[in-house]
C-alpha cells in the first residue's frame, strides 16, 4: 500500500516548518550535532536571521531583545548549554518575555561520555527551578506537535518553554 | 578608591550628552549605575532598563537591533557588565548589525558590590577587544569634550556599526536615580512605543 507518511527521521524539517508557521524569524544557536539540520535550515533561509553564539546564554538575551523589537525567536542548544543559561533565564522569566528553547539531550540514553551525564541529568530540574516549563519528547513523530504547542504557550501565553528532545532520537554518537 | 583622576569624565554628564543626542534611538542599559545614569538623564518609554541578567545588555541590544533594523539601538553599560560577556563582542561583530552602538562606562571598578577593581583597571581595553573582534568603529574617550564631539559629528546618526565606545569615567559614587523595577511594565511600555501589542 502506498503511503504518504513522512519518515520518522525527518523530524527536524517538520519542526522547522512549524517554527516558521509560528512566526519565528530569529534563531540563536551554538553549533550542535543534534540540531545540525535545523541550524542549516535557519542559516539558508533568507527570511530568518540566524545568530551564532559563543555560549548559550547569549541566545537567551538576544531572543529577549528580539521580542522587545517585535520578532519571535527560537533558541537551539544541547543540554550541556542549559547549564550556561541559568542566570540569563531570569531575564525572560522576570520580564515575562516569550521564550522557546529546543534542547537536544545528552547524558540520558546510550551515552558513552560520562562527562555529559551530570548536566544531562540536571537539565530538566535546573530549567524548572529557574521557572522554565519543560516538555520531553522521545518519539520522533511527536516532536512536531510538542514544538507547535510550546510555540503557542510561549508566544501566545507569554511563557518560557523548553522542549527537551531525547537522545533516543539523535542516535549514539559515532566515532 | 579612585576619585577625580585626570583623564576621566563625569558619568552623569557623559550619559546626559548621549541621551540628549539620541534622536529616536532605542536605549538598553546594563544593571547598576548605567541604568541609574540613563534614568537620571530623563525617563523615557524608549529606555529598556536592566536590573539583573548581568552580561545581557549588549546582547539584548543585538536582538533588538536585528528586530528593528530601521531604528538605532544604543546600549549603555558598565565595564564589569561587559567583561562578563566578553564573547558577546565576538557574537555582535559576526552578526554585524549596522544600527547597534555599545557604550561602556568604564570606571575600572564594580560599583554595586563595593568598588572592587575590574579587569579594565589591570590593562584590559574593551575598545581594543572590540576592534580586534571586528567592530566597524571603536574608540576610547577620556574627556567629556570627546563625547560631545562624537555626538556632533556628521556620522553620529548614521548606521555604520556595530560601534563600541569606551568612556573612562570617575569611580566616585553618584546619587542613585532608580528606574522602575517592574520588568513587565518596562517591557510593555517599550513595546507600546514601537506600536507592538503588550506582552
Amino acid at each position: 500500500m502506498a503511503t504518504t507518511k513522512q519518515s520518522s527521521s525527518d523530524w527536524p524539517a517538520r519542526v522547522y516548518e512549524r517554527l516558521r508557521q509560528s512566526g519565528v524569524t530569529q534563531v540563536g544557536y551554538v553549533p550542535d550535532a543534534g540540531h545540525a539540520t535545523l541550524i542549516a535550515m535557519a542559516i539558508n533561509d533568507a527570511e530568518v536571521t540566524a545568530t551564532m553564539c559563543t555560549t548559550e546564554e547569549e541566545s537567551i538575551a538576544i531572543a529577549t531583545g528580539a521580542w522587545l523589537g517585535g520578532m519571535r525567536s527560537a533558541v537551539l542548544m544541547q543540554s550541556s548549554g542549559v547549564g550556561n543559561c541559568i542566570n540569563m533565564l531570569s531575564l525572560p522569566v522576570q520580564t515575562r518575555t516569550p521564550l522557546l528553547m529546543l534542547v537536544t539531550m545528552r547524558g540520558e540514553w546510550a551515552e558513552f561520555n560520562p562527562w555529559q551525564v551530570p548536566m544531562g541529568q540536571a537539565t530538566q530540574p535546573a530549567l524548572e527551578a529557574i521557572g522554565v516549563q519543560t516538555v520531553r519528547v522521545a518519539d520522533p513523530d511527536a516532536v512536531e506537535a510538542a514544538v507547535a504547542q510550546a510555540a503557542m504557550m510561549a508566544f501566545e501565553a507569554d511563557q518560557q518553554v523548553a522542549v527537551l528532545i531525547s537522545q533516543k532520537l539523535l542516535g549514539a554518537k559515532q566515532w | 578608591m579612585v576619585t577625580n583622576e585626570p583623564g576621566r569624565m563625569d558619568r552623569r554628564q557623559a550619559v546626559a550628552q548621549l541621551v540628549a543626542e539620541r534622536s529616536d534611538a532605542l536605549i538598553v542599559t546594563g544593571l547598576g549605575s548605567p541604568s541609574y545614569d540613563v534614568h537620571a538623564a530623563g525617563d523615557d518609554d524608549r529606555n529598556y532598563y536592566l536590573w539583573g541578567a548581568m552580561g545581557g545588555a549588549a546582547l539584548v541590544g543585538l536582538g533588538l537591533a536585528l528586530a528593528q533594523p530601521t531604528r538605532r539601538v544604543m546600549v549603555i553599560t558598565g565595564d564589569g557588565e561587559q567583561l562578563m560577556a566578553y564573547g558577546a563582542l565576538a557574537t555582535i561583530a559576526v552578526a554585524n548589525p549596522a544600527n547597534l552602538d555599545v557604550f561602556v562606562l568604564d570606571n575600572e571598578h564594580y560599583g554595586e558590590t563595593g568598588m572592587q577593581m575590574s579587569h579594565t583597571s589591570r590593562g584590559i581595553n574593551l575598545a581594543a577587544v572590540a576592534e580586534a573582534s571586528g567592530f566597524v568603529e571603536t574608540a576610547l574617550f577620556r574627556r567629556l569634550d570627546d563625547v560631545v564631539e562624537l555626538t556632533q559629528h556628521r556620522s553620529w546618526h548614521d548606521f555604520t556599526g556595530p560601534r563600541l565606545f569606551v568612556l573612562k569615567i570617575h569611580a566616585e559614587p553618584t546619587q542613585r536615580s532608580l528606574p522602575p523595577r517592574d520588568a513587565v511594565l518596562i517591557k510593555n511600555r517599550f513595546r507600546a512605543r514601537l506600536g507592538l501589542e503588550p506582552n
